[in-house]
């Protein structure tokens, strides 16, 4: 029997030479005559062991890595293809400690199938929601999503199951179903990681949402900078055409349900879901005013479904396993699990799904290992460009949705950006509102001008110009675009200052620079 | 252009919501989105020229000019400033002599920033055309630029 190594090809592990490692192998098994089976999986989220090559023995995997093209002769040299010595040995993988302590659902296949084979999906549980769902009445389906707990896991944390009833409960001849694929945040890599690694999660979650609310079209709205995802879920969605589990007749059903691929443009704010629409439907992605909710009133005005990648994906283990088994996850309102991207100055970063309750410290140092520089952690910053910094004495705190908007943070997409004690906090807060003012629609004032002014107001506190004053101008600017702001960027662009101010003061106080 | 142009618009004038698909694949084919394009768009898709205008100039990926042979795009978001992002972006304006949204005068490099490439526990991250790289060095990027024809 053939040796079965696997490479991933998800674009972390290609953008450290994931491919140049598999080329490699291939070449060397051909030199000494091995007859050797490579498959490309999605990564395992372990991303500072990337590339991370797994050899399957019987049902178990083993790996090596951090793997470069240098490494593999040896590697055969130590015949790794039966588990031998090296110095890149990591063993089971499923025992390797950062990802054995996990609570992988929604990432359940990610790492471990290939991506776009719909029958591995298959014979991983794959469609078995779908199935589940075929034999319930709408609103059983609706009710079984409310009833798991599941929030939007895009950052609003939105129960799931009370947007689907809202569209189901509204008469329309024509429903859609779209996904939030616009993964701007900077420290978030969940949606694609999902996307390269299972798309057919993702797809098997739209056309459940498609049936419970009678929906017969869906869209995903992917941002441009994913490439390698657009491959995988353009594979994916041929695939489960081919199958019959997309078009006119669902898995037999009789019931329709078509899905396409959409490319942003490189627009931040069309992750806001108004501005999504708009941007779908052709237009600027300027946000629209709410009410009406999308639900009611949503994509070429008709009820829409907006949900982002994770909610979505998370649907078909909910359907197959259950409301309760996924309920059973968690602590409070926080029901089921999250993956937390840890990125930015940390050791080991990468993707971890667990049950929510999990702490900050846990996750910066249990999992992550501390900063990369080996500096102390100083800040984190949670939930992207809009989400607060954090400082080192709330790192008790747990990822749960009600504890962190009690120490005036928010959750967000799960992005962790760790920054060493060299960084410079005035900066970042800075930063947060020239990004603002790039990615500004321009539709509202507070957000237009007040990014720009309120980059003007810090440079002016840097410059040592009225600092008093000036500080407390920032702080009215600030409430300003919090309270008059249409949406979430302009709105929450200054929570990342409002954090710098309350815990990094002193570096707004530094002597002056020019 | 006009052939191409008319194929493009034969192809998603029935698509509904089509003007964003019609400027991705005009770009794909011709590498930016002439001015003269916006006129004819607009006319067949029944729109405005202004309306064209306006969501050609709102989203950052559409070029109004060609590009250089390759664009290299450079994260400036917060996980890779954390990563010495800023020190890897002002090298790369050193080494192209160019700054951002600058193409360099041999026409090989088009310099732009980019807010996230989604590979942040690999920081500082680039991409170069559809390439992601991660972990990347000043050193590294020389290098990658040097294959691809960026000695000057």
């Amino acid at each position: 029997m053939s040796a079965i190594v696997y490479v991933p090809r998800d674009a972390a592990a290609l953008s450290v030479g994931a491919e140049r490692v598999a080329a490699a192998i291939a070449r060397e098994a051909a030199s000494r005559g091995i007859d050797l089976t490579l498959k490309r999986n999605g990564t395992r989220g372990m991303c500072w062991l990337e590339p991370l090559v797994e050899i399957a023995i019987g049902s178990e995997r083993y790996g090596y890595g951090p793997v470069t093209e240098r490494d593999v002769a040896g590697l055969f040299a130590a015949d790794f293809l039966h588990n031998g010595a090296h110095a890149l040995q990591l063993g089971r993988v499923d025992d390797i400690p950062y990802f054995a302590s996990q609570q992988r659902l929604t990432f359940e296949r990610v790492g471990v199938t290939e991506p776009t084979s719909l029958n591995d999906y298959l014979r991983h549980g794959g469609y078995e929601g779908l199935r589940n769902a075929l034999r319930m009445q709408q609103q059983e389906i609706v009710q079984a999503v409310t009833e798991s707990g599941l929030r939007g896991r895009g950052g609003a944390a939105f129960p799931t199951g009370i947007k689907w009833k809202t569209v189901l409960d509204t008469s329309s001849p024509q429903k859609y179903v779209t996904c939030n694929a616009d993964e701007g945040d900077s420290g978030t890599f969940a949606d694609r990681m999902l996307m390269e690694g299972d798309p057919l999660a993702l797809i098997e979650g739209m056309t459940i949402a498609a049936l419970a609310v009678g929906a017969t079209q869906g869209y995903i709205y992917l941002r441009i900078e994913y490439p390698h995802a657009e491959r995988a879920l353009t594979e994916a969605i041929r695939s489960a055409y081919s199958a019959g589990y997309l078009g006119p007749d669902v898995a037999g059903s009789g019931r329709r349900f078509d899905l396409e691929v959409r490319l942003g443009a490189g627009a931040y704010i069309c992750g806001e879901e108004t501005s999504m629409l708009e941007s779908l439907e052709g237009r600027r992605g300027e946000v629209r005013v709410r009410p009406p909710l999308p639900a009611i009133k949503g994509l070429f005005g008709r009820p829409t479904i907006v949900n982002n990648v994770i909610s979505l994906a998370s649907v078909p283990i909910i359907l197959r396993r259950g409301a309760e088994f996924y309920r059973d996850f968690g602590v409070g309102r926080s029901r089921g699990t999250m993956p937390i991207q840890l990125a930015g100055n940390i050791k080991r970063g990468g993707l971890v799904e667990r049950a929510f309750g999990v702490s900050l410290r846990e996750l910066l140092y249990d999992y992550g290992g501390g900063s990369a520089s080996g500096r102390p952690i100083r800040a984190v910053q949670i939930g992207g460009p809009l989400g607060a910094y954090v400082p080192e004495s709330q790192f008790d705190t747990a990822i749960d949705y009600e504890a962190l908007s009690g120490i005036g943070a928010l959750l967000g997409h799960g992005g962790i950006v760790a920054f060493d004690d060299t960084v410079d906090m005035a900066r970042m807060a800075r930063f947060a509102l020239e990004f603002c003012a790039i990615e500004s629609c321009g539709k509202c004032t507070p957000c237009r001008i007040g990014s720009t002014r309120g980059v003007e107001v810090i440079d002016r506190i840097l410059y040592g110009v009225d600092r008093d004053g000036n500080l407390r101008l920032l702080e009215d600017l600030c409430e300003t675009m919090v309270e008059g702001s249409l949406c979430g960027l302009g709105g929450m662009a200054p929570f990342p200052v409002r954090s710098v101010l309350r815990h990094f003061r002193e570096d707004f106080l530094k002597p002056p620079t020019r | 252009m006009t052939e191409e142009l008319s194929d493009i618009l034969d192809e998603y004038v029935h698509v509904p919501g089509p003007l964003l698909l019609v400027l991705h694949a005009v770009q794909r084919r011709l590498g930016f989105v002439p001015e003269e394009a916006v006129p004819y768009i607009a006319e067949r898709l029944n729109l405005s020229r202004a309306e064209v205008h306006g969501v050609l100039s709102f989203y950052h990926h559409f070029r109004r000019a060609p590009s250089g042979r390759h664009v290299l795009q450079v994260c400036r978001a917060e996980s890779c400033q954390a990563m010495g992002a800023e020190h890897l972006a002002q090298h790369a304006q050193q080494r192209l002599g160019i700054q951002f949204h600058e193409t360099t005068v041999d026409g090989a490099f088009s310099l732009e920033p980019v807010y996230c490439l989604g590979n942040c526990a690999c920081s500082p991250a680039v991409m170069i055309d559809e390439e992601l790289f991660g972990r990347v060095s000043p050193e590294q990027l020389d290098a990658l630029l040097a294959e691809r024809g960026g000695e000057r």
